[in-house]
């Protein structure tokens, strides 16, 4: 049911005009009625007398009604706002942007990018439709309010992993298929530059790179490692700088699956071998993605150093711990070290000075081990725990070594099910 | 059996002084093909023999430095691509983009389009070749390295992850010989409609309240960043403690 409050002007008029022939059915109606005992006593059930005000307290309404707001309920809380569909009945061109779906999911970059399709198709006018192309998995459940029109999902064995060539084939065949005024591609290093370049080539055009200021007539691209703004005519295929344009957020789309009829392609000249295993602490920490920090807390440092290796952990610290001498100055996170970025971070023994916590400023979940559980890095982290470092590390490496042995046993088990 | 490797070369552009120097990534493309054939790598720049960030390139141990020379306004691909045609290259190497001109990063996509080879990008390390085949890393972000294998002939372009180029030596780059060859003269047509400036400062994004009421813009204005803490294990054993650690690191895939 809505919240919204939708006042009856008559009713209130009648409540407050006593002498109004309707009066009392309006005003017992507001009060839940009068009762009359057996003995014709008028009774009242204290329970309902009143209401509950805005900030949860009972109120008790002592003008008996006739007050000029008789609903008295006002609610503040959020209404779910559904937002106007925007729909394209049988495009006549389609602008084709190929997302990067890094984890399945569509990135903010992918969705300024569908904000720029929709920006070209208002300039160049014409019923125009925005595709989103994407391959292998896909995780993204919001396709409709990111400004997906249409939705060209490509999936296939072919297309899993790293398979660019395969990939380009595909799009090459969707050019082939659907009338497309053009393709828009993130300028990233997930990929997006790579099958732009590759489908640039195969299609003899010569796409804008770094492209940032976008209309239907002009773009204006960087070059000469950006120190150069390019101006020319917008071309068919475009790489896009981040926050190129804004994302769609007023409206919702119909994001109605397309399919490609027909997807032939030829073996890959490219063997992907999968992914390799890197030292933790060779990864620059600027970009890890998994951190395990240490600072004044930590007393056994061999413990602390075996911890990482164990959970495949790049080591940071804190300024203490550097200044102490346990861990060199390239280990230091925070103001005057480096700004991180990881995904995961596990603070152990940082109480978190507010230098540290301007380092980790990007991360999305911070673990705090801590002993002190008023300290600021436990009101920053996604999950504290308050206890000895020393005997929760050792716990947690046990943990980590079953992991792995399980995990090793279990593609054992695979292997030998596959012979 | 030594494998031909070609590495081409630009002219770089240092970031801050904007002065000219040899190319990053250029320069890495060198010091993996000196890795990878020695001083037999064939070095190949489009443009002016004159040019002196060539000897910058020279002096990390080669011999001579391949020109074809050419004007600045002509298309380098043309003779690049002639070039690679004449020659029977195994393995070309390039930069991912240049530090001058556009720098689109096309060169290597549209060789290989024109050559019919396979194109591996981002390269951060070639660790061996064998029967044909070589094992290539690739340079993903955060670190993280994909092992591909892709038969000979191929092209490269090598990622600022491959291994830093070694000093320039002086001396030896002014001995080195410039093998002037004849390049194209076809002129890149597209790129003279073009207008070209120093870039500018691209605006930052600001947040944008979209709010109805006088109660959301308040509310927009005072909240605080972060939504409320998160969860604080205190009295339990640590065992417990340690196990909800682990659940998380491997809720967020950073244990596999």
């Amino acid at each position: 049911m809505s919240d919204i409050i939708r006042r009856d002007p008559r009713a209130e008029w009648i409540i407050r005009n006593r002498l109004h022939p309707l009066h009392d059915q309006y005003a017992n109606q507001e009060e839940g009625g009068e009762v009359r005992g057996p003995s014709g006593l008028l009774r009242k059930f204290p329970h309902k007398v009143g209401f509950i005000g805005p900030n949860g307290i009972k109120r008790i309404d002592r003008l008996k009604g006739n007050s000029s707001a008789p609903k008295g309920k006002r609610s503040s809380a959020a209404q779910e706002v559904q937002l106007p569909l925007h729909k394209v009945d049988s495009p006549e061109y389609y602008i084709m942007v190929v997302a990067d779906l890094v984890g399945g999911r569509l990135t903010g970059h992918d969705k300024d990018i569908l904000g720029l399709a929709h920006k070209l198709i208002a300039e160049q006018g014409g019923n125009g439709a925005v595709v989103a192309v994407c391959f292998g998995e896909v995780k993204e459940e919001h396709f409709d309010t990111a400004g997906v029109d249409r939705l060209l999902h490509i999936d296939g064995e072919a297309f899993e992993g790293y398979s660019p060539e395969a990939r380009v084939q595909a799009l090459a065949q969707v050019e082939a298929q659907y009338p497309v005024k053009h393709w828009l591609f993130p300028d990233s290093i997930h990929g997006g530059c790579d099958l732009a370049s590759r489908l640039a080539a195969r299609l003899g055009e010569r796409p804008a790179t770094q492209a940032w200021q976008v209309n239907a007539e002009q773009t204006v691209s960087r070059g000469a490692s950006a120190s150069l703004d390019i101006t020319r005519k917008t071309p068919k295929i475009l790489m896009l700088l981040e926050e190129c344009a804004d994302a769609i957020d007023e409206t919702r789309h119909e994001a109605t699956p397309i399919t490609l009829d027909g997807v032939s392609v030829s073996a890959p000249t490219i063997q992907d071998q999968g992914l390799m295993d890197v030292d933790p602490n060779a990864i620059p920490m600027a970009e890890a993605e998994f951190i395990l920090s240490a600072g004044n807390g930590i007393h056994n440092w061999d413990q602390f150093h075996d911890a990482a290796k164990v959970l495949g952990a790049t080591e940071g610290a804190s300024r203490v711990a550097v200044d102490d001498g346990f861990m060199p100055r390239s280990r230091q996170v925070g103001a005057t070290g480096t700004w991180v970025t990881a995904r995961v971070y596990i603070a152990v023994g940082i109480s978190g000075a507010i230098q540290h916590m301007q380092g980790i400023g990007q991360v999305d979940k911070v673990v705090a081990i801590n002993t002190d559980a008023g300290c600021d890095m436990v009101k920053r982290a996604a999950l504290s725990v308050i206890g000895d470092s020393e005997e929760i590390l050792s716990e947690l490496m046990k943990l980590a070594a079953e992991h792995k042995n399980t995990s090793v046993s279990d593609q054992a088990e695979e292997d030998s099910h596959a012979a | 059996m030594p494998h031909k490797v070609i590495s081409l070369i630009s002219v770089g552009r240092h970031p801050q002084s904007g002065r000219s120097r040899r190319a990053d990534q250029d320069s890495r493309a060198v010091e993996l093909g000196l890795k990878l054939a020695g001083t037999d790598l064939d070095v190949v720049h489009a443009g002016s023999s004159q040019e002196p960030v060539l000897r910058q390139y020279a002096g990390m141990g080669l011999p001579k430095v391949t020109v074809l020379e050419q004007d600045e306004s002509a298309d380098a691909l043309v003779s690049i691509a002639d070039y690679l045609k004449s020659e029977k290259a195994d393995i070309v190497l390039t930069g991912v983009r240049a530090e001058s001109g556009e720098s689109s990063g096309m060169t290597p996509y549209i060789l290989s389009e024109q050559l019919g080879w396979p194109i591996v990008a981002r390269v951060a390390d070639i660790v061996d070749i064998k029967e044909g085949e070589a094992q290539v890393l690739l340079a993903l972000p955060r670190g993280q390295r994909r092992q591909v294998t892709v038969k000979l002939p191929f092209i490269a372009s090598i990622d600022n992850a491959a291994e830093a180029a070694r000093q320039s030596a002086f001396g030896p780059g002014l001995r080195a010989k410039m093998d002037s060859q004849k390049g194209s003269t076809v002129e890149d047509s597209v790129r003279v409609d073009w207008s070209e400036a120093p870039a500018k400062a691209r605006p930052k994004r600001l947040k944008i309240v979209k709010a109805k009421t006088a109660a959301d813009r308040f509310k927009a204005a005072t909240a605080k960043p972060q939504g409320g803490s998160g969860k604080v294990m205190k009295n339990e054993s640590a065992q417990e403690q340690a196990q909800a650690i682990f659940d998380l690191l491997i809720e967020e895939k950073v244990i596999r």
